[in-house]
């Protein structure tokens, strides 16, 4: 007979002794608080209900208590015992916040000074569900150190399972090795937790209310965070030198069943010094896959370590290959020199202009592979060869994250270009190359990428669209995290698209959460290949037309990402469509509208 | 024995469990389901709404093989959502057959699921088809209102109304009390069937139930003896048919059992309902009203583990139901009548009726249509709905009746029987056909372990066992449900298998075959090899050592290696 709550939320929402109405605007009221308000009010509130504490502390100033009680529960025990502790604490004086582990980051970890964590284990010996991401992230790469933490565990089980207490026994050990220090040994619980716990309890309790006094509950802490400069200045780091970036995550995106492979990445910049502000990309320094460089040789038949000049160094042949020259797709300048190069009569026929109808199929998806193998280089040296290559150039990758969130990383949201052509296998130079750092010790070859024509408007206050679709949404999730992050109060409104529902939506827990946390205001998707008729962003847009030109007249900046080819010609004239029709203008009234908009720089574009 | 009144009907909203608020609040379970379905962002409905769609048929669930791998991709889980037809007596045409099965292909995952309600269920249908979905159901003619909620649930019986006259009275009583206990509430209508517009609001849409409905699921069942199929004891009400002469005469009436419990929860208990009386075929419909009101009124309202008409009934004893029960219908029910159950499984194969016509039960798995390989149970059963036109009897073991067949007719469907690979003999041991697991992994939220993926494996490997033992037509009845809410009435199984974690179950032994004697536990957190290693002398010693005609589940109890379980509140303690 167990209820089905996933959400202990919902739980401890079932037994607030609020009256409805009043339970109902508290919840809301909180929805529409960010992180660090939330703490502040938990901070405030625990010190007010035991009265001796300070009501006078400003409103953002106390980011956290000293003490954090935090809390991993599946069927609610361990939440309800952390609510027994929380009460211990608020009548040793001691203030407090109690954190469910789903909402654990890091942060909070780094500024707490002491943490009562009480977890149950679950499975077979696996963390319930809500403490999944905190137990991963404390076992992960990017797990913070502890030294400054006191900490103790109470560990809720049941002896008939084989792995007893697993989770509380995993976390106990690592806070340990992260540094911190045990300020009492881990008591395990069994089903009957209730007099074990209290001994747990009376004991913790008692060391803590000994060190942290109620005085010292609304000490601010610092954290690092806000102090740091966030223009974001030019670094030494450029593609010649890059910053090789730890890649802290390598994730998949996309459902298992989708047509593509989106990856989420995460690399570390970590003593980098780069500082960078939404709207700013990451360049990757490319090289060629090592099995194409090798297919190349062999198809020229050229000593690969045979020394080339290439800017005045000499390096072996099979360097210059792998990280000078662009040996991919083919273009017309390439083929002519090529055709130049090794005179070959049905080359040089293909590229008179008055077959150029011809030329453009041939070279689609064509490499330059393809060209040397059905018209060998007979003849033609190495030196020569390279000559009349095109120097291969680094990527660029929208950044999406803040760095005011999560500082000292950089995400990025990488499609893996993959394809046939010519009964061939394809994979993307660079969106490969990210896809294959999985190592636990990859490196990635990048440099700041600055773009101070796509940033957030100064204002605060003034709300936001953000047009998406596909790796288009990349700076949307910067954009958001950061408003989050500065406390913007505006509206903020997404629009993102891809082909399903089901396996494409990038990214979809994070608007959720933003949604739910009140700082997405609005969202609308369109997916392409969920129902016989083609459905894209414009589609949405004019389903919203008038809202939409509602947000504009109220000074909204408007953003588009992504596609250059089909999607902002088309999100353009959809724009233009809606100001005519719900503005009541002229097609040229309408476009001077939109450039008016780019004048105030209301209206960015950032398109690839 | 009457305890006072606590946290019941009578206590105000703010002392009892959030789910009441929700329910009052809701509008006659209108709730903000419509900006549910209007929201494109999330594959889910709002949490609030996802109680209210029960009371429709409608579970939110999710892909939980899918849910940790999507966490990661930072996609929500795999929301979907699983409908239940109601449908009484678990009768169905072969036209409303062929019109599921093509909703099944058109909206789900693909197959139907027949459950231990009789009824059908289908899993896997996206947000966005979920009206079209139910307004196919509702094509047919069939619905889905109250096959889940805190309402009265889908009423069964003993399979078959074509078997005999007595059987088609109480499959025809089945549907009466379904009709008459049915949720009338408009919001089925206008949420899902995209009819009319909200009704006035003040309007009294529930004479019966009123704002808050029943403090939880209830469920009546009818059987007909020797017949126990529906295992009359585990449900909230039940009625006993008594027969003479080929008539029914009326009932004798149970109340108070069900099976779910909480492990290691000794406060929760599966329970098997008492025999409180008799009544006429007349009254029928006014004890069932009433004994629902009494539970709507008397219920728990704070607590949902202990809010099953069961707790009501063992907590307040059998003496002051049956004198709120006289109050309330205006006569006091007479003694019981005698009567005889002889198994609680289903007459497989070919059987005649009263009226010489034949009557085929099948053997579905785990009541899973669907395609296996070798096994096409789902083209097969399509194949016969479409030639034989009929009707479909659903029976509450998970299997299904073709009834009223004409001796004529009956070398085709053998034929088609065959020719898909799922006539009964083809389909092992009378233990795997005594065999009952329950949805468990991977939609149903609650699985704590596998049950209707893995307890097919499990009998192979058992199935040698029993051969070996040469009790390969012995019926033994053995069910397995993926956590202790007993899905698959476990409890009464003569062996029970009860998930616990991943891999991990409880083994319950000693049940009777007739469905009046729970089993008591055996073994406690179990794998596969100490599955086999324990059952396997016990049922060598069964196949050397029984007595004539003995049960399994008898034989357990007379050689003293699992105590009788008498009572259900002592089911979770230990023995004295
Ligand atoms: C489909 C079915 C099992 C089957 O394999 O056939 C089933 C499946 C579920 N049951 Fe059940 N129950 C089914 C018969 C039963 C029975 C047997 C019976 O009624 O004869 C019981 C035991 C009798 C009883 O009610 O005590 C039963 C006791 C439960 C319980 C425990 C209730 C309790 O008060 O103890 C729950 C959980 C709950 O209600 O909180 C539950 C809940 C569920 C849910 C809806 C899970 C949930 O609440 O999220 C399961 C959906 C799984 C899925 O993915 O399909 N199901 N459930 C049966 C559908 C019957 C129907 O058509 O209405
Ligand atoms: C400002 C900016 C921001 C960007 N942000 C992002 C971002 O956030 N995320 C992201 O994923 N990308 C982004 N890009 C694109 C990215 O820089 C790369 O262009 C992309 O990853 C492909 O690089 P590659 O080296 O993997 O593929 P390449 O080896 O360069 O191959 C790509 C080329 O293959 C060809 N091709 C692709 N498919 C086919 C096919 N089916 N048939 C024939 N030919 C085909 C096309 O000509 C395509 O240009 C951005 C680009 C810019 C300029
Ligand atoms: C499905 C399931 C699996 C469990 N697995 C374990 C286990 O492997 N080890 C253990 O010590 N306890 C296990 N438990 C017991 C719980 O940890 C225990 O019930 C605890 O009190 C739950 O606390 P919570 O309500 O805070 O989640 C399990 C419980 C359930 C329901
Ligand atoms: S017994 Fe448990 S696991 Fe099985 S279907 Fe019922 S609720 Fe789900």
């Amino acid at each position: 007979m167990m209820e089905p709550s996933n959400e202990t939320d919902t739980a401890a929402w079932a037994v607030t002794p609020l009256p409805p109405t009043l339970a109902a605007e508290a919840r809301q009221l909180i929805a529409r608080l960010d992180q660090g308000q939330r703490l502040w009010l938990s901070g405030f509130l625990a010190g007010a209900s035991n009265r001796t504490a300070p009501l006078s502390s400003a409103p953002g100033q106390p980011k956290q208590s000293a003490v954090t009680i935090l809390y991993g529960s599946q069927s609610g025990n361990s939440e309800r015992l952390a609510q027994r502790i929380g009460a211990a604490l608020t009548q040793r004086g001691v203030a407090f916040t109690s954190l469910d582990m789903i909402d654990c980051r890091k942060n909070h970890l780094e500024e707490a000074r002491a943490v009562l964590m009480v977890v149950s284990t679950h499975g077979e010996g696996d963390p319930p569900d809500r403490a999944l991401p905190l137990h991963e992230l404390l076992h992960g790469r990017k797990a913070p150190k502890l030294s400054h933490l006191k900490y103790s565990v109470l560990a809720l089980g049941d002896s008939s399972y084989e792995r007893y207490c697993e989770t509380g026994r995993q976390f106990d050990a690592r806070l340990a090795a992260l540094g911190a220090e045990r300020l009492h040994e881990r008591v395990d619980c069994d089903v009957d937790f209730d007099a074990a716990a209290q001994r747990w309890i009376d004991a913790v309790v008692g060391q803590v209310a000994k060190s942290y006094t109620t005085s010292s509950a609304f000490e601010s802490i610092e954290t690092g965070i806000a102090s740091r400069p966030m223009a974001s200045v030019s670094n030494a780091y450029t593609r010649k030198n890059p910053f090789h970036a730890p890649v802290l995550s390598n994730q998949r995106l996309t459902a298992r069943h989708s047509s593509k492979d989106v990856r989420h990445i995460e690399l570390s910049l970590e003593g980098s010094s780069i500082h960078y502000e939404p709207g700013d990309a990451i360049g990757v320094v490319p090289a060629n896959r090592s099995s194409d460089v090798n297919a190349l040789l062999n198809a020229l038949r050229f000593d690969p370590e045979l020394p080339v000049q290439v800017e005045e160094r000499s390096v072996p042949l099979r360097e210059a290959l792998t990280d000078r020259y662009d040996i991919g797709l083919v273009n017309k300048g390439l083929l002519s020199r090529y055709a130049a190069a090794i005179t070959v009569d049905s080359l040089t026929e293909l590229l008179r202009p008055e077959r150029a109808d011809e030329l453009r199929p041939y070279l689609h998806g064509r490499h330059l592979i393809d060209i040397v193998r059905e018209h060998p280089s007979v003849g033609l040296e190495a030196a020569a060869f390279i000559q009349i290559l095109r120097p291969l150039a680094p990527r660029l990758y929208s950044i999406a994250s803040s760095q005011r969130a999560t500082p000292d990383e950089a995400h990025l949201t990488v499609s893996l270009v993959q394809y046939q052509s010519l009964g061939l296998d394809r994979v993307g130079v660079v969106s490969g190359q990210l896809s294959d750092l999985t190592a636990e010790d990859a490196l990635a070859p990048i440099y700041l990428h600055r773009n101070p024509n796509f940033r957030l408007p100064a204002e605060r206050e003034r709300p936001v669209i953000m047009i998406g679709p596909g790796t288009g949404v990349a700076p949307f999730r910067s954009f958001l995290a950061e408003r989050e992050a500065v406390g913007a109060t505006s509206r903020n409104w997404l629009f993102f698209g891809d082909r399903s529902f089901n396996a494409d939506f990038l990214y979809q827990t994070d608007w959720l959460d933003w949604r739910k946390r009140g700082i997405l205001q609005r969202i609308d998707a369109a997916f392409s290949r969920d129902s016989a008729e083609k459905f894209y962003v414009q589609h949405r847009m004019h389903e919203r037309g008038q809202e939409l030109f509602n947000w504009l007249e109220d000074g909204a900046s408007l953003y588009v990402c992504g596609d250059a080819e089909y999607m902002a010609p088309d999100v353009h004239r959809a724009l233009l469509d809606i100001i005519v029709r719900h503005g009541a203008r002229s097609q040229d009234d309408a476009a001077e509208y939109l450039v008016q908009l780019q004048r105030e720089r209301r209206y960015q574009r950032d398109v690839y | 024995m009457a305890t006072e009144r606590r946290f019941d009907l009578s206590s105000p909203l703010s002392q009892l469990h959030s789910n009441e608020q929700v329910k009052h609040d809701s509008r006659y379970l209108r709730g903000t389901l419509q900006d549910s379905f209007a929201d494109g962002i999330t594959g889910s409905i709002d949490e609030t709404d996802t109680l209210l769609t029960k009371f429709f048929g409608i579970y939110q669930q999710d892909d939980r093989d899918l849910r940790d791998e999507r966490r990661r991709s930072k996609l929500e889980p795999d929301y979907q959502f699983m409908v239940r037809v109601r449908m009484p007596g678990g009768v169905c045409t072969a036209a409303q057959w062929l019109a599921l099965d093509k909703l099944a292909t058109e909206y789900t995952s693909g197959s139907l699921r027949l459950t231990t309600r009789q009824t059908f269920q289908f899993h896997g249908i996206r947000k966005n088809n979920l009206r079209r979905h139910i307004q196919g159901i509702v094509a047919s003619g069939l619905d889905t209102i109250a096959a889940c909620g805190d309402d009265n649930r889908n009423v069964i019986c003993t399979a078959n109304p074509l078997l005999s006259a007595a059987h088609a009275e109480v499959s025809e009583t089945a549907r009466q009390l379904g009709a008459h206990l049915l949720p009338r509430t408009g919001a089925y209508r206008e949420i899902f069937l995209q009819q009319d517009g909200e009704v006035p609001a003040g309007t009294q849409e529930e004479p019966l139930y009123g704002p808050t409905y029943l403090p939880r699921k209830f469920k009546i069942a009818l059987a007909v003896p020797p017949q126990n199929d529906i295992d009359v004891f585990a449900h909230d009400l039940g009625f006993i048919a008594i027969v003479v002469n080929g008539s029914i005469v009326g009932y004798n009436v149970t109340v108070g059992g069900g099976m779910g419990m909480t492990h290691k929860a000794a406060a929760t208990f599966p329970r098997l309902g008492d025999i409180v009386g008799f009544c006429s075929p007349q009254d029928v419909i006014a004890v069932a009203e009433q004994t629902m009101c009494i539970q709507r009124d008397y219920g728990d309202r704070k607590d949902r583990a202990h809010a099953r008409f069961k707790y009501t009934i063992d907590d307040r004893g059998t003496d002051w139901f049956r004198d709120e029960l006289a109050q309330r219908v205006g006569k006091t029910l007479q003694p019981a009548r005698a009567f005889h159950f002889e198994t609680s499984g289903d007459r497989f194969g070919w059987h005649q009726g009263q009226d010489r016509r034949w009557h085929y039960t099948l053997f579905v798995e785990n009541g899973r249509v669907s395609d296996f390989p070798g096994r096409s149970v789902q083209s097969g059963l399509r194949a016969i709905a479409a030639m034989h036109g009929s009707l479909f009897a659903l029976t509450t073991n998970q299997n299904v009746t073709i009834a009223g067949v004409a001796a004529a007719d009956k070398p085709a469907i053998d034929a088609l029987l065959r020719e898909h690979g799922i006539a009964n003999d083809a389909n092992g041991t009378a233990l795997r056909q005594h065999s009952i697991a329950c949805v468990a992994f991977p939609t149903c939220g609650l699985a704590m372990a596998e049950s209707e993926r893995y307890l097919p494996k499990l009998l192979d490997q058992l199935d040698v066992v029993i051969r070996e033992a040469g009790l390969e037509r012995e019926r033994i009845s053995i069910r397995m449900s993926g956590c202790p809410n007993g899905c698959s009435r476990p409890y009464v199984a003569e062996i029970g298998l009860v998930g616990k974690a991943p891999g991990k179950y409880n083994l319950y032994l000693g049940a009777s075959a007739s469905g009046d004697r729970l089993n008591a536990l055996h073994r406690e957190n179990i794998g596969e090899q100490q599955i086999l290693d324990t059952l396997r002398p016990l049922l060598f010693d069964y196949a050397k050592h029984r007595q004539s005609g003995e049960s399994f589940g008898d034989f357990l109890v007379r050689t003293a290696v699992v105590r009788a379980m008498r009572a259900g509140r002592d089911f979770q303690k230990e023995p004295a």
